[in-house]
């Protein structure tokens, strides 16, 4: 069973259509990266998941359960984009709240190593006003981790954090891709999705234009040798070409030092998805 | 009661507490000076003629004056409650959705009805208290300057609870449709229609005009807080006759009017009715 399938997912906000039907699915364990421009649906399709927003048309099922439904929402955990938690709350506290309201029997130990997880074990006493923005996102994803479940959304977890913060929280999914919990990773850092995520889906106007693993997507562009005469690029030519022209080179009495395959990178896999829309 | 824990604490530091605590003291040091300079102006024990003197327009003048003050002063309590209900309501969903700290809660197994019953809970049962207090305080104010007691204590207390709860029920629904600010504003409209309803039907009243007074009903009913601080004023001179009856029912900020035997079920069913509404409204909105 997926932890997250969505069928024809579609929704309209009067004459604009922020999901034009999209199909998704985020199997057991899997860590997916969900990109695309500003507007392009990704908001729109995690708060769906959650039950935040209803859909036009299509289904959206979350372990099995519709989504928006309690044992959905049982099931995941959730950090929005744009989100804020009382200012007045502890760090501790803030965590209690979510477990008494996701029913978890975690306690004080699942507190600690939520906070320990994101790094904030020392700020378990300091109230959220107090808090850096990139602290605040932190204590966002321990959040969104209360109660164990079994498949997390993370709408731009990173989009304020330092490349430490970044780090942890790249630390943090492979973590949980250890433990077996899914994750749809929305975010706008290419890097970090290629660092960490399985699977990509780059959204576009509200429909899926690209997806697949990195590799897979991956155009050849070409093998570039350098010699003792200097970096040659060879564009047509594969990476099961790559021999046959270092043989030949060397058979022509040139020097070879390195042998780089050259294929498109996510960004370029993106841009090219995108076809140049603007945001 | 997570989520009415989560809303109590939010109010207290959100220092709406402090802010009402101020207001209310400055409210009943305010009236208790005012209705003990008051009743040094005037003979408590005569009674007035009114008119050509005859027997029924004679007003006694402590049951006029002790009256007439404590209904202004559960005009004001119900002023007073109805800001402390605004302020912990208005931002409930709209508002707090636009500022992200309705969507960590609203994700979780609790679901919408859990929360929106358990704001609901909370600043009723907070704004209840605080009334029923305040009214407490200016009744024993009224009667330590007065020694006049009101024909009946109990009820008006509970009806002016009552009122607030339901003020409570129309703001938490407007939130859902209304931003915080615009829904502040349009709760403080809906109180000043109610009150002018009130008035309204006090002058249709004295004018004998059926007009004036299907109007005034029609929106006691509409909003029957008003309904209910009408009854609460009648109850306070319930038992009390002749033409200082009439006199007082011509006081001040809306008449005193009994409100008869269908009001309580009505509220209950008018609650009834705004709950399914609202969260009909509610799990239909996009968060």
């Amino acid at each position: 069973m997926a932890a997250f399938r969505a069928q024809g997912l579609a929704k309209r906000y009067g004459n604009v259509t922020a999901l034009g039907g999209v199909d998704l699915e985020v199997a057991e364990g899997e860590l997916v990266g969900l990109l695309g421009p500003n507007g392009a649906g990704k908001s729109t399709l995690v708060k769906i998941a959650c039950g935040l927003v209803r859909a036009s048309a299509g289904t959206a099922e979350v372990a099995g359960a519709p989504a928006g439904s309690p044992a959905a929402r049982a099931a995941l955990g959730y950090l929005a984009e744009l989100f804020r938690f009382p200012g007045w709350y502890k760090a501790d506290e803030l965590l209690d709240l979510h477990q008494r309201l996701a029913g978890s029997d975690g306690g004080e130990p699942e507190r600690a190593e939520l906070l320990e997880l994101v790094g904030l074990t020392e700020a378990r006493s300091r109230k959220v006003e107090d808090m850096s923005k990139g602290m605040q996102q932190r204590l966002g994803i321990a959040q969104a981790l209360v109660g164990q479940p079994r498949l997390l959304f993370l709408d731009e977890p990173t989009s304020a954090l330092d490349p430490i913060g970044r780090r942890t929280v790249r630390r943090l999914l492979e973590e949980l891709r250890r433990r077996g919990v899914s994750v749809l990773l929305n975010s706008h850092l290419l890097s970090e999705v290629e660092l960490v995520c399985d699977r990509v889906v780059i959204l576009s106007k509200g429909v899926v234009v690209a997806a697949g693993r990195t590799e897979e997507l991956a155009r050849p562009r070409g093998v570039e040798i350098d010699t003792d005469e200097g970096t040659q690029l060879f564009e047509s030519a594969r990476r099961e070409d790559a021999p046959r022209i270092v043989a030949e080179l060397v058979g022509a009495g040139q020097k070879v030092y390195g042998v780089r395959v050259l294929e498109t990178t996510l960004e370029e896999i993106y841009l090219e998805a995108v076809e140049g829309e603007t945001t | 009661m997570i989520v009415a824990g989560y809303a109590m604490r939010e109010s207290v530091r959100r220092r709406v507490f402090p802010v009402v605590l101020v207001l209310t003291v400055a409210f009943l040091g305010l009236y208790g000076f005012g209705v003990y300079k008051a009743y040094q102006s005037i003979d408590p024990n005569s009674t007035e003629s009114i008119g050509n003197g005859a027997e029924n327009a004679l007003v006694d003048t402590q049951v006029l004056f002790s009256a007439t003050l404590f209904g202004l002063s559960i005009f004001a309590v119900l002023f007073l409650g109805t800001v402390l209900a605004i302020f912990l309501t208005h931002a409930v969903v709209r508002g707090d959705a636009e500022r992200g700290l309705l969507q960590p809660l609203v994700v979780r197994p609790v679901g919408r009805a859990a929360l929106l019953a358990g704001r609901f809970g909370a600043a009723a049962v907070v704004c209840a208290i605080y009334v029923i207090l305040v009214y407490t305080v200016a009744l024993l104010i009224t009667h330590w300057v007065t020694d006049w007691w009101p024909d009946q204590i109990f009820f008006p207390a509970l009806e002016l609870a009552a009122a607030i709860a339901v003020i409570v029920a129309i703001s938490l629904f407007g939130s859902i449709v209304l931003s915080a600010i615009a829904n502040g504003i349009a709760i403080f409209m809906v109180f000043g229609a109610g009150l002018v309803a009130g008035l309204l039907g006090q002058i249709g009243e004295a004018l004998n005009s059926d007009s004036l007074n299907t109007i005034a009903n029609v929106a006691s009913w509409a909003l029957p807080f008003e309904a209910l601080y009408q009854d609460a004023l009648n109850r306070i001179t319930a038992d009390t006759a002749g033409f200082t009856k009439v006199a007082l029912s011509l006081g001040p900020f809306g008449g005193a009017q009994p409100a008869g035997a269908w009001l309580y079920p009505y509220v209950v069913g008018y609650f009834a009715v705004l709950a399914a509404i609202g969260l009909w409204a509610f799990n239909r909105k996009d968060l």
